[in-house]
């Protein structure tokens, strides 16, 4: 079989195991200049599903699409070292404030200005948690898509069998290609960093990454033109306005509340038999046991 | 038209749990609103099935059964759901978060260009004020959940477009029958008229199902253990502790994560929620999206080095201490009392 053309759709995210008092805006959306960034990881066991087909299948290229802002070109970059052969960043201020089916719609305006045979993505991202893109774009481009893939097992004559991993068992199905996959975190792990592919990517960057770089690469980036990561507009991938950022969100946040615990009327006690007895004697008295 | 909805998945030829759950909220929904209760299910072989689904308080049951749609299909599945929502204008359509709700929901809501929000663990009618555009809206739906890992809760709203379209996990929301002999109007949907042969581009090839093993949901003693256990050796004082006292084994996530006990013991925003008389915490902080799911138990005792951790502030019994000396000090308490 001929190579596959597949496109990695990845996400910055905040690592919210990481979260300090300035993460959220007073609009109720995330401050995400203020947390450490990192690529989402599900979206990485996406990733990884797409190197095996390209060690299976000589000839397929892999494109990583993330929207966000310009430093989400850093996982571009870290893709890249793992494998990936190009990417695509998607990056607007009209894209700011977006829910998640104005944040499908401007990706799937980018998938169509690109040419594919499969898609590929984590199942949800770690900042909301509501794995609602991957399905979304699958029906904005109308494609059939498939949740929680855990192993990919064969291509064959432009159908792909996939291997899902659901509450209580696993379900094998196959689909006409192109389509959309999302990936699980039951998935294998994504490869580490390749050294070739780190000094061969070292220095892709984006043009607004050159334009505010101390050095000068621009000499550099014009001998090897696949260092240059390219940015795509609002303009560019042809959407709606209308269907983007705050106005486009049919979803709106009404309200924020940091979480604060209530306290209530505890009794403490030690860790002596005594104390321990004691309660053992109040739980089975009061008929919380037996 | 402008009733709300629930979707009712099919486990193992019966309405799921969760859509029970959804159904006995979207009863209640209903009533505030002044509106009826519908519900659409969608499966093979149905025959008989408005009679588990009445009994919650159904008005209307919508009924696509056909042999191609025995097991959950994307794309079929979506089609039938969005034509009906496109006849009968749901103003609230509820969706399991199980696998398949969560495959589902957002399909349709893209379909649709409404909003969905995932996970919700609390569903509120409420007015909103636009100040901006000086407009007021009138019986909204305040979908609440935990967002950014459990750091807010947010209530998130749909003032313009409908349905305003949700999804809740199982165990979330009460599960209480309406009336046993309630009677319900049940219309069946004429499948070949909605969906075409490209529906079924996907093909299932196999399937593997296991019963559920392991349940601790129906337990009413959990003994619960976090990252602060500390080993999936210093585990098995928990399960100890657990078979004395009659109860199940529970984790948070980081113990999960750290593969000390499995995910299906899991308790928490992306596991179970649990509701036993007694919950006994051993080495958890409290993180809310472990609270989320098991802050309604009637009891809860924490066992912590930790006197400040957040899990104290909702404990009814703080034992400061370490988790291995504790256990098994319990342990014995409890026997010298249940002679």
């Amino acid at each position: 079989m001929k190579g596959l053309k597949i496109i990695v759709l990845a996400k910055q995210v905040p690592d919210t195991r990481n979260v300090g008092k300035d993460a959220m805006k007073a609009d109720g959306t995330v401050n995400r200049a203020a947390l450490p960034a990192i690529f989402n990881p599900e979206d990485l066991n996406a990733l990884e599903q797409a190197l095996r087909i390209k060690d299976t299948y000589p000839g397929t290229t892999v494109t990583l699409l993330t929207m966000g802002p310009g430093r989400a070109a850093e996982i571009i970059r870290e893709g890249m070292y793992r494998g990936a052969d190009n990417g695509y960043l998607l990056t607007d201020r009209a894209f700011a404030g977006s829910d998640t089916l104005a944040t499908s719609y401007a990706i799937s305006c980018a998938i169509k200005k690109i040419d594919f045979d499969l898609i590929i993505a984590g199942r949800q991202a770690i900042d909301g948690d509501t794995a609602q893109v991957g399905p979304q774009v699958a029906e904005k481009l109308g494609l059939p898509q498939i949740t929680y893939a855990e192993h990919i097992n064969k291509i064959v004559k432009n159908r792909i069998t996939i291997q899902r991993r659901l509450e209580r068992g696993i379900e094998t199905v196959t689909a006409p290609l192109p389509c959309l996959i999302t990936v699980n975190a039951t998935a294998p792990e994504c490869r580490p960093r390749n050294a070739k592919q780190l000094m061969k990517f070292k220095h892709a960057k984006t043009v607004t990454e050159l334009q505010s770089a101390v050095e000068d690469y621009y000499k550099l980036h014009e001998d090897r033109p696949y260092l240059r990561i390219p940015e795509l507009s609002v303009i560019d991938v042809a959407a709606d306005t209308n269907w983007l950022g705050l106005a486009g969100s049919p979803t709106k946040v009404k309200a924020i509340e940091n979480v604060v615990f209530v306290a209530k009327d505890a009794k403490q006690l030690t860790a002596d038999q005594k104390d321990l007895d004691w309660l053992m004697g109040e739980l089975v008295a009061n008929h919380t046991l037996g | 038209m402008n009733n709300v909805f629930v979707f009712c998945e099919i486990d193992e030829g019966k309405i799921a749990d969760v859509s029970q759950e959804l159904l006995t909220k979207g009863r209640s929904l209903a009533n505030e609103l002044k509106c009826s209760l519908e519900a659409v299910v969608i499966g093979s072989k149905l025959e008989g099935i408005e009679n588990e689904i009445a009994p919650y308080g159904t008005d209307i049951i919508h009924v696509a059964d056909d042999k191609r749609l025995e097991f959950y299909l994307t794309l079929p599945f979506t089609t039938i759901i969005v034509d009906l929502f496109k006849k009968q204008q749901p103003q609230i359509a509820l969706f399991g978060a199980t696998s398949v709700g969560r495959d589902l929901g957002p399909r349709v809501s893209s379909a649709l260009k409404s909003g969905l929000t995932a996970d919700c663990t609390s569903l509120v009618i409420g007015n909103h004020e636009d100040k901006k555009e000086g407009k007021v809206y009138e019986n909204l739906l305040y979908q609440i959940r935990p967002a950014f890992g459990g750091n807010i809760i947010a209530t998130i709203i749909n003032p313009d477009c409908r349905p305003q379209m949700a999804t809740v996990r199982e165990g979330v929301m009460k599960k209480e029958i309406f009336n046993k002999n309630h009677k319900s109007k049940v219309v069946a949907i004429d499948v070949n008229k909605v969906v075409t042969d490209i529906d079924f581009a996907v093909e299932i090839i196999e399937r593997h199902m296991e019963p559920r093993k392991i349940d601790i949901k129906g337990s009413q003693v959990i003994v619960s253990g976090g990252y602060g256990v500390g080993s999936r050796e210093n585990f098995k004082l928990l399960y100890e502790l657990a078979h004395v006292l009659g109860g199940e084994v529970g984790a948070s996530r980081a113990a999960v994560d750290a593969g000390y006990a499995d995910h299906a013991r899991q308790v928490g925003q992306t596991g179970v929620t649990v509701r036993p008389k007694l919950y006994i915490a051993c080495g958890i902080s409290g993180q809310v999206q472990h609270t989320a799911g098991m802050e309604e138990s009637a009891m809860i005792i924490s066992i912590n080095t930790d006197p400040t951790a957040p899990i104290t502030k909702i404990a009814d019994y703080n034992i400061i201490g370490d988790v291995g000396e504790v256990v098994p000090r319990l342990i014995e308490a409890y026997r010298k009392h249940s002679k």
